[in-house]
């Protein structure tokens, strides 16, 4: 398949094809979380760009950040600092956790890749004040970024944007009930190229080349019986797609996800033809939140839970970055959730790199083997 | 050993009407459902007034894990907390609470349950998965007083959002304790607030004296009340007395160390497990820690209350405070006070347990050495979990950083 190999390319060096972009004469915003409102970016005819960090030697990053920081934020300014990102523009720092908080000052200060925004968006996210809130700081937002530029976001181009992100959102939803659906028709790892690289990619091109993955898809031979245990990976983000294939020697299958680079970017659809900033603000407030966010003490549970049931998932791996502080205080009731609805689950804790091989297979083989 | 009279003289008389109060408080805090009152749960930076005003009883987990921390206990507790699944490099004082709920164990059997929760979260995310556990544990109603992140300003729509919430807190607070709430009771609590609030300012102020009469770790004891009972006319009374207690050491000429050379500037929590050891391993090469950034937290935002309109600026002045702000923010105020204090060296405490207070310290630390010409130094801790301290560690370092302040010379004085 032609158009899969362009997503695992794409995935595999975000930089380079960033780098043609930004050869185009487009400008290219980097941005590290899925509250990122993407959507006023593109609309601005600007290119959205979700970055990783780097995973090699982060060392030049020391200097600012203590050992006890997540490989996300340290990657981050070590790929900044180093170098790495000088095909940016501009930066966006959605308001997270505590990390990310302090690495958006670290970077104002100490970096320069032109345009800069902090959008500190409600933590809370189930009062009206909050909702209102939300929508005033998009609005903010798009209009930092007509000054900075020199240009106009119009409401039709806002809602030109909506469209094209609604295509891409429910694509990616439906080739992920695809998987769940038919796990043998794609493996895991290429699945999450897609979703990455969907990240990635030219948006207006992305939308028709998932259309086109989606009918090759569509057209695929069921695999046969579904091998492997059916799985569902919980966490902040997975730039490994080794994992996956682990996961798949290990006798697993990951047929859902809840991450930061999965289920996190694409659920939720946006309202089109209304006043388009409260149609991203409702999207962003409705969406299933990430456990810096707060709906209600429970909300993680209950939708971890149901989704994990939806899919028929006999088992959750927890996947985090070490010293992850809202995804770590979450994990022991999510577990116990989990429990409850009797779906054992396990938690790898991972730094910048995987732990050894075998290591890894030994204990997400244990795992499976006991579902 | 017997004390000298020179250490008997610098015993403060008001810490043993400190601890009176403290334990007044925690017992009309564990008693509260006998005199009908209600219990709130509320983080250290929170808008506690209207909860006086209502004649709620505000406790503050994080004073409790101050106590845990210094009574020794946060290791054992840290690590029943990570046996139920939580992380070692998770917030001590989060993790000790969160065992602490769940078996009544800590230094006074564990606080008094909570008829409800009031997370704000201006000083971390961490109080609000905090909250959320405890939400869950307790089942009672939790209030997020969401305070957005002022990286450079606070922004306009912020202010409205901050604004809406009070009026928000106030119906929580009316609906579970089913009265009205009283604005004119409000005002005078806000009053008493702010009155506190500037004689702990005065407090601290008064370190700025050669000799200091007091170090940064009275500071931390003292703290208390104005973390737990501010709003009140008790921390105004206790306070103008420890005000009147400063000026008498100062006429008396006692200093809080003997023979005070240098004197230096705290960053972040203390370690409350070894503030003893660390105040006198610093005491014994003549340095006096004279001021912090984390007491000073307690009446930084000042500025920002109006007296005749306590609840309505309050909103400014809750999310202003010097945890919710940009590292350069911070920064502005660390040279203010290294100005103040005449300080000659900073110890900025790297705190494992509390990482928006201490990601950006290396940029601090740079600024301040290049803007004031100051050494500084970084001591790695998690503040009240004592199982990952190394005295020996810290002392070597302390030992090569004196020796730098040394050589440097004290700011006004010579090189001794
Ligand atoms: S991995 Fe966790 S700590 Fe790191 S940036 Fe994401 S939410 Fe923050
Ligand atoms: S120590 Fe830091 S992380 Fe812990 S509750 Fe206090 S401000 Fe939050």
């Amino acid at each position: 398949m032609e158009i899969l190999n362009e997503f695992i390319e794409v995935a595999a060096n975000p930089a380079a094809y960033a780098a043609k972009i930004k050869a185009s004469g487009r400008p290219v915003i980097g941005y590290y979380c899925s509250y990122t409102p993407e959507e006023i970016i593109h609309a601005a005819g600007m290119h959205p760009m979700r970055l990783f960090g780097s995973k090699g030697d982060t060392g030049i990053a020391d200097r600012h950040l203590q050992a006890y920081c997540c490989s996300l934020v340290r990657g981050a300014l070590a790929e900044s600092l180093s170098g790495g990102l000088d095909y940016l523009s501009g930066t966006v720092f959605p308001h997270t956790c505590d990390s990310i908080q302090r690495l958006s000052d670290i970077w104002r200060l100490n970096t320069s890749h032109g345009f800069f925004a902090d959008v500190v968006l409600p933590v809370k996210l189930n009062t009206e004040s909050a909702r209102r809130y939300m929508a005033d700081v998009l609005d903010k937002f798009r209009k930092e970024l007509e000054s900075y530029f020199h240009l106009t976001i119009s409401d039709e181009d806002l809602n030109a944007s909506i469209r094209t992100y609604n295509a891409i959102r429910g694509s990616l939803k439906e080739i992920w009930e695809l998987k769940s659906h038919n796990p043998g028709l794609l493996s895991g790892s290429d699945l999450s190229s897609i979703v990455r690289a969907s990240m990635v990619m030219d948006r207006e091109a992305l939308k028709d080349d998932l259309r086109s993955l989606l009918e090759e898809l569509g057209e695929g031979k069921p695999s046969g019986e579904a091998k492997g245990k059916r799985l569902m990976l919980v966490g902040n983000v997975c730039d490994h797609p080794d994992v996956y294939t682990l996961i798949e020697r290990s006798g697993g299958q990951v047929v859902w996800d809840d991450l930061c680079t999965g289920s996190r970017y694409f659920e939720g659809m946006m309202e089109e033809g209304s006043d388009p900033i409260s149609s991203i603000a409702d999207r962003l407030f409705e969406r299933q939140v990430c456990p810096a966010k707060h709906k209600s003490p429970t909300a993680r549970g209950e939708h971890i839970t149901a989704k994990a049931r939806e899919h028929g998932v006999q088992g959750v791996v927890f996947l985090y970055l070490k010293f992850c502080d809202p995804h770590s205080f979450d994990y022991p009731y999510l577990r116990e959730y989990l429990e409850r609805a009797g779906i054992p689950s396990m938690l790898l804790e991972i730094e910048d790199r995987l732990p050894p091989e075998g290591q890894l297979l030994t204990r997400i083989e244990t795992f499976t083997h006991m579902l | 050993m017997s004390q000298t009279d020179a250490e008997k003289k610098r015993k403060f008389r008001s810490a043993k009407r400190m601890r009176e109060i403290m334990t007044e408080y925690y017992i009309d805090a564990k008693t509260a459902g006998q005199s009908g009152k209600k219990v709130a749960w509320i983080t250290s930076g929170g808008p506690v007034e209207p909860l006086i005003a209502m004649d709620v009883i505000p406790v503050y987990p994080e004073n409790y894990g101050a106590m845990i921390g210094a009574s020794h206990m946060g290791g054992d507790l840290c690590a029943k907390a990570e046996a139920l699944g939580y992380s070692t490099d998770l917030c001590s004082y989060a993790r000790a609470d969160i065992a602490c709920a769940l078996e009544n164990g800590g230094p006074i059997g564990g606080l008094p349950r909570p008829d409800m929760l009031v997370c704000c979260n201006n000083i971390c995310g961490t109080v609000l998965k905090w909250y959320e556990i405890q939400a869950r544990l307790f089942n009672v109603p939790l209030f997020i007083f969401d305070t957005p992140f002022c990286h450079v300003d606070f922004a306009d729509e912020a202010r409205r959002y901050v604004r809406s919430q009070l009026d928000e807190y106030i119906a929580f607070l009316e609906g579970i304790c089913k009265t009205k709430f009283d604005h004119d009771r409000a005002m005078e609590v806000g009053r008493l607030s702010l009155k506190g609030q500037r004689l702990w300012q005065d407090v601290l102020d008064a370190a700025a004296h050669r000799p200091s009469p007091m170090t940064a770790f009275d500071a931390f004891f003292f703290l208390a009340l104005i973390v737990t009972l501010r709003g009140t006319q008790k921390v105004v009374d206790f306070y103008t007395e420890l005000l009147q207690e400063m000026k008498d050491r100062v006429e008396q000429g006692i200093s809080a160390v003997e023979n005070e050379r240098y004197r230096l500037l705290w960053d972040n929590l203390p370690v409350w497990y070894r503030l003893k050891w660390l105040s006198d391993t610093f005491a014994s090469h003549g340095a006096c820690l004279v001021a912090d950034t984390y007491t000073t937290a307690w009446c930084g935002s000042m500025k920002y209350i109006d007296e005749n309109n306590f609840i309505e600026s309050m909103a400014e002045a809750y999310t202003r405070i010097y945890l919710n702000i940009g590292v350069d923010e911070m920064v502005k105020t660390i040279f203010e006070m290294i100005d103040k204090y005449e300080v000659d060296g900073l110890v900025m405490h790297s705190n494992r347990s509390c990482k928006p207070y201490s990601f950006g310290q290396y940029d601090i630390m740079r600024m301040v050495q290049e803007k004031k010409g100051i050494p500084c130094m970084m001591l790695e801790s998690h503040m009240v979990d004592e199982r990952s301290f190394s005295e020996s560690q810290a002392s070597t370092r302390i030992d090569a950083f004196m020796e730098i302040v040394r050589q440097r010379g004290s700011r006004t004085g010579t090189a001794l």
